[in-house]
């Protein structure tokens, strides 16, 4: 049985106030660009902007950014792992980047995603929002913008649903071998 | 996050579609699957090369060989920039000044190309299925980089790509290559993949240039053939001018360039013909005023420069694909 | 050993003779003594022959023993060996060797070597003309003199129809016929495969039929201008079946072989039979394997006896030499140990009679070249004279390994397959010959 961490009406309020926590850290929109990771990280970046346009009224740039390139483990692989295209709206040099994911656990793609982000330019800050941080860092890697902290066992799963990719909307915890239903 | 695996797909590909071939040897028995994967690897690839940085790292380690029994500068100089954008090491090796005119096997030299560590062998050799017999042979995946009349794969992925970006789903669409059918591999490869991908393909040239049967008869299936570029033209959404080699001329074939630019060659009144927009496409080398007039050439319809970019991005996203698969 | 031996409870099949039926074999002395029905086999040696077909030593028209000049691909002592574990007790071997036959004191070298290492009859075919090169015609004369039983360039195909019109008169005076590979070398455009849908999706240079087809037609032209023996060598197109048909209803003094390998393959094998192209150069022959219509055409002309024999056109290749790009390998297959079982699968789907079959690869053969009136009982079971036969199990399982083939030769595309059909004895000038015997 999955445990129901946020449920749909709570995961949009845990996002409109990362948005508020943002533009409040940021001292507005100013410079700022809002990257997400695919395939999820994406969606909610794309949430945050909706969120701020509706209470600053202003269009902030939103990029997607995959990290299939940067991966650490492509060496080990038996098979390469899917890249599909980023985009980024413009050079980011100067700007306030923020990256977001759906889940912080390792670290690792973040270091990745950070390094695809420096091909595009030399920003002026990179924060970092994750819906979820649930622990077992295995790199230096904190995050700026946290929607909940979920103490984990590293075997278990952490999974964000989003009603774009998904269908269906939510956080859910599960046990190793668990499928959610 | 390492441990959380996507379950939702952008792209309508199923997750588990990956590529698990050794070799990529020629177009004909590719999947529907592994097309879509190849172009849509090629996708993010051209974005990396718009990049402000527009190279990456991925393949650090990885060491590409292009192995070139024939003279080549576009294919060779595209892998050798796919490799290099990838952080590969590439190393070209030419036939001539080489232990293979010392009269060294193929089987020998891709076995000692393995020895000295290359991953992957991108090779282009004058006999049709010697990268099959070299795959036979060695561990390091091959890429056929075009042999002799029989395929030039990744043209031809190039080609679709290039299609693709310009007028999506060649289902249905009109496809005309014109030119020495015969003797091309660009067009052998090019009519198996659009074929195989719903395109109607019209093969079009002087009856000594066309193929006396049907490329894809094998299957069943097959592509029309005409020597009538006038009639062929009509309704086309690509034309594809093929290169004339001058040889054909001297192996009487064709009475002369002349001759053949009258019936053939991609004017503005013949372009015409086509549908309003199609795509003008060109393997390279062009001969000047030969197969393409200069203004078709330079028209706003013709892509044919674009297809040597996008060829550095179809290499780009093989390479990256048949590395990982590659160290087994 | 008494030298005596009863071949007990076969099917005798002896075409020559007109005999089918299960009957004994009696050899004593060396030769065939008696043929009847439930012979003694007191004092004799028994072979048990029931369920196997009695038949006489296989005829060979089309041998390459590569000897001289080309001992590493296969020697008189190998090949020959191949050909006894195959069945045929006569081969007839082609000249394209190094030096080639062209005069008698080369012949003359060439039988010594025979008589020293040949573990079959062998007789030479010499050449038209001198060293193969088609420009002049060889000494004819001297080489009947010296003991060749026909005349041929093998591969090389008489190019020039004057050259080949005054060959095949000098040759039809000397008593020889010419044995021509038909192929019109401009034609076939140094094509290493059959033209048509699988050079057409491997991309490599094909051989049209009407190489072959235009070749045979000027041939068999001038066979009947000049009333000279003219033989065609391994034909492989349904259109050459037909004009040698033509040819022998107008009575043209013409004869010809077919290969096993043309029988039962097609230009398919070159691709393989997996999803990828295999380019197998074990499948590269010359002339090339064709498609399937043509291949019927030639079944079909050989029951009917348009086509007179099956001719291995047995072709050992050292590895290397197959083992290289698919235009670059050398054309031809290790053909003599599998000959047979190829032949009988042909005989169990139906598509060839079992008595042509026999005839094909015996009296028919030996007609062809004389070889009968040369050496008395070659290709047939005749008491007091023939001293060949072969006891062949037509059921037996095969599969199909080059590594154990006798032959140097391991060039064959049959490899793993399973037939059926396998010689059990094979008696040779009298004598009983044991495998272990035969190695080479």
């Amino acid at each position: 049985m999955s445990d129901v961490v946020l449920g749909h009406d709570q995961l949009g309020r845990t996002i409109r106030r990362l948005a508020h926590e943002i533009v409040e850290n940021n001292r507005g929109t100013e410079g700022l660009v809002l990257a997400g990771m695919l395939t999820r990280g994406y969606p909610i970046a794309r949430r945050i902007a909706e969120a701020i346009r509706e209470f600053e009224g202003v269009d902030v740039p939103v990029g997607s950014v995959d990290i299939a390139l940067y991966r650490d483990d492509y060496q080990q692989r038996e098979t390469p792992p899917r890249v599909r295209p980023s985009q980024m709206p413009a050079s980011l040099d100067g700007a306030t980047v923020v990256l977001v994911d759906d889940v912080l656990f390792t670290g690792r793609s973040v270091r990745a995603a950070l390094d695809a982000l420096l091909d595009y330019g030399r920003p002026a800050r990179v924060r970092l929002a994750v819906i979820v941080d649930r622990g077992h860092r295995e790199l230096p890697i904190r995050p700026d913008f946290i929607g909940k902290n979920i103490p984990t066992s590293a075997n278990q799963l952490v999974e964000v649903r989003l009603t774009e990719v998904d269908g269906d909307e939510g956080v859910y915890l599960m046990e190793p071998g668990e499928r959610h239903d | 996050m390492t441990s959380q695996q996507p379950t939702g797909d952008m792209t309508g590909l199923p997750p588990e579609n990956t590529w698990r071939r050794k070799d990529l040897l020629n177009t004909d028995t590719l999947t529907h699957q592994e097309v879509e994967l190849v172009l849509e690897t090629a996708e993010a690839m051209r974005e990396v090369r718009g990049r402000p940085m527009n190279k990456v790292a991925t393949l650090r380690g990885t060491t590409v060989v292009t192995l070139f029994y024939e003279q080549s500068t576009r294919t060779r100089a595209s892998f050798e920039m796919a490799g290099k954008a990838l952080g590969a090491d590439v190393i070209n090796i030419s036939a001539s000044g080489s232990s293979v005119e010392k009269g060294e096997s193929l089987i020998d030299t891709v076995r000692t190309l393995e020895s000295i560590g290359a991953d992957l062998v991108v090779m282009r050799h004058p006999e049709a299925g010697a990268p099959y017999l070299a795959a036979r042979h060695t561990s390091a995946s091959i890429i056929n980089g075009g042999d002799g009349q029989h395929a030039h794969p990744t043209q031809a992925l190039l080609d679709l790509f290039t299609m693709r970006s310009h007028i999506g789903d060649v289902t249905g669409k009109r496809v005309v290559i014109v030119g020495d059918i015969r003797h091309s591999r660009v067009a052998r490869s090019n009519a198996w993949l659009l074929m195989a991908q719903g395109a109607e393909v019209v093969l079009c040239g002087p009856r000594t240039l066309l193929p006396r049967t049907t490329p894809g008869a094998h299957e069943g299936s097959g592509c029309e053939m005409t020597t009538d570029l006038d009639a062929a033209l009509k309704g086309a959404d690509v034309v594809m001018a093929l290169r004339m080699q001058k040889e054909r001329q001297q192996a009487g074939l064709i009475p002369s360039l002349r001759e053949y630019a009258r019936g053939y060659q991609l004017n503005d009144e013949r372009v015409a013909r086509a549908k309003a927009g199609a795509l003008v496409m060109h393997p390279g080398p062009m001969n000047a005023g030969v197969e393409v007039t200069t203004s078709v050439a330079n028209s706003a319809v013709s892509v044919i420069e674009e297809q040597v970019t996008n060829g550095v991005a179809v290499r780009m996203a093989l390479l990256y694909l048949m590395s990982a698969g590659g160290r087994r | 050993m008494s030298g005596r031996m009863v071949i007990k409870g076969g099917r005798v099949i002896d075409p020559a003779n007109g005999t089918d039926a299960v009957l004994d074999v009696l050899v004593a002395e060396g030769v065939v003594h008696e043929i009847a029905p439930d012979l003694s086999s007191e004092n004799a040696e028994v072979v048990d022959a029931a369920g196997c077909i009695v038949a006489p030593g296989f005829v060979d028209l089309h041998t390459h023993l590569r000897e001289p000049g080309f001992e590493h691909k296969g020697t008189i002592a190998t090949e020959t060996a191949a050909a006894l574990r195959g069945g045929f007790t006569t081969v007839c071997a082609m000249p394209n060797t190094e030096p080639p036959p062209d005069s008698g004191p080369v012949v003359a070298a060439l039988l010594e070597q025979i008589e020293r290492d040949a573990h079959v009859r062998v007789y030479p075919i010499g050449c038209v003309s001198a060293g193969r090169r088609g420009k002049e015609l060889a000494a004819i004369q001297e080489l009947t003199d010296a003991g060749c039983v026909a005349l041929s360039d093998d591969g090389n195909p008489v190019g020039d129809g004057q050259l080949m019109r005054h060959g095949l008169e000098l040759a039809s005076a000397a008593g020889l016929p010419i044995s021509e590979h038909s192929d019109d070398p401009a034609l076939n455009g140094g094509g290493s495969i059959n033209e048509g849908r699988i050079s057409e999706r491997l991309g490599l240079h094909g051989q049209p039929a009407a190489a072959e087809v235009s070749a045979v037609a000027r041939n068999v032209a001038l066979a009947e201008a000049t009333g000279a023996h003219l033989h065609i060598a391994h034909i492989s197109t349904e259109r050459a079946v037909a004009i040698i048909a033509d040819a022998k209803q107008r009575g043209v003094p013409v004869t010809c072989e077919v290969t096993p390998s043309h029988l039962f393959l097609t230009e398919d094998a070159v691709f393989g039979p997996g999803p990828e192209p295999a380019y197998d150069t074990n499948a590269r022959i010359n002339p090339p394997l064709r498609t399937e219509d043509d291949r019927r055409a030639l079944v079909a002309g050989l029951e009917s006896g348009v086509i007179d024999a099956i001719a291995t056109d047995h072709a050992p290749h050292a590895l290397e030499d197959k083992l290289c790009e698919f235009e670059h390998a050398a054309p031809g297959i290790s053909c003599l140990e599998t000959a047979l079982p190829t032949v009988m699968e042909l005989v169990h789907r139906g598509e060839l009679s079992m008595a042509r079959a026999v005839e094909a690869l015996t009296s028919a053969p030996a007609r062809c070249f004389g070889l009968d009136v040369k050496t008395p009982g070659t290709g047939s079971i005749s008491m007091g004279a023939s001293r060949d036969v072969v006891v062949f199990d037509p059921a037996a399982t095969v599969t199909i390994e080059p590594a154990a083939f006798v032959s140097k030769g391991k060039n064959t595309p049959l490899a793993g397959m399973e037939l059926r059909g396998r010689p059990v004895a094979v008696v040779l000038d009298g004598r009983l010959m044991k495998e272990a015997t035969v190695t080479g």
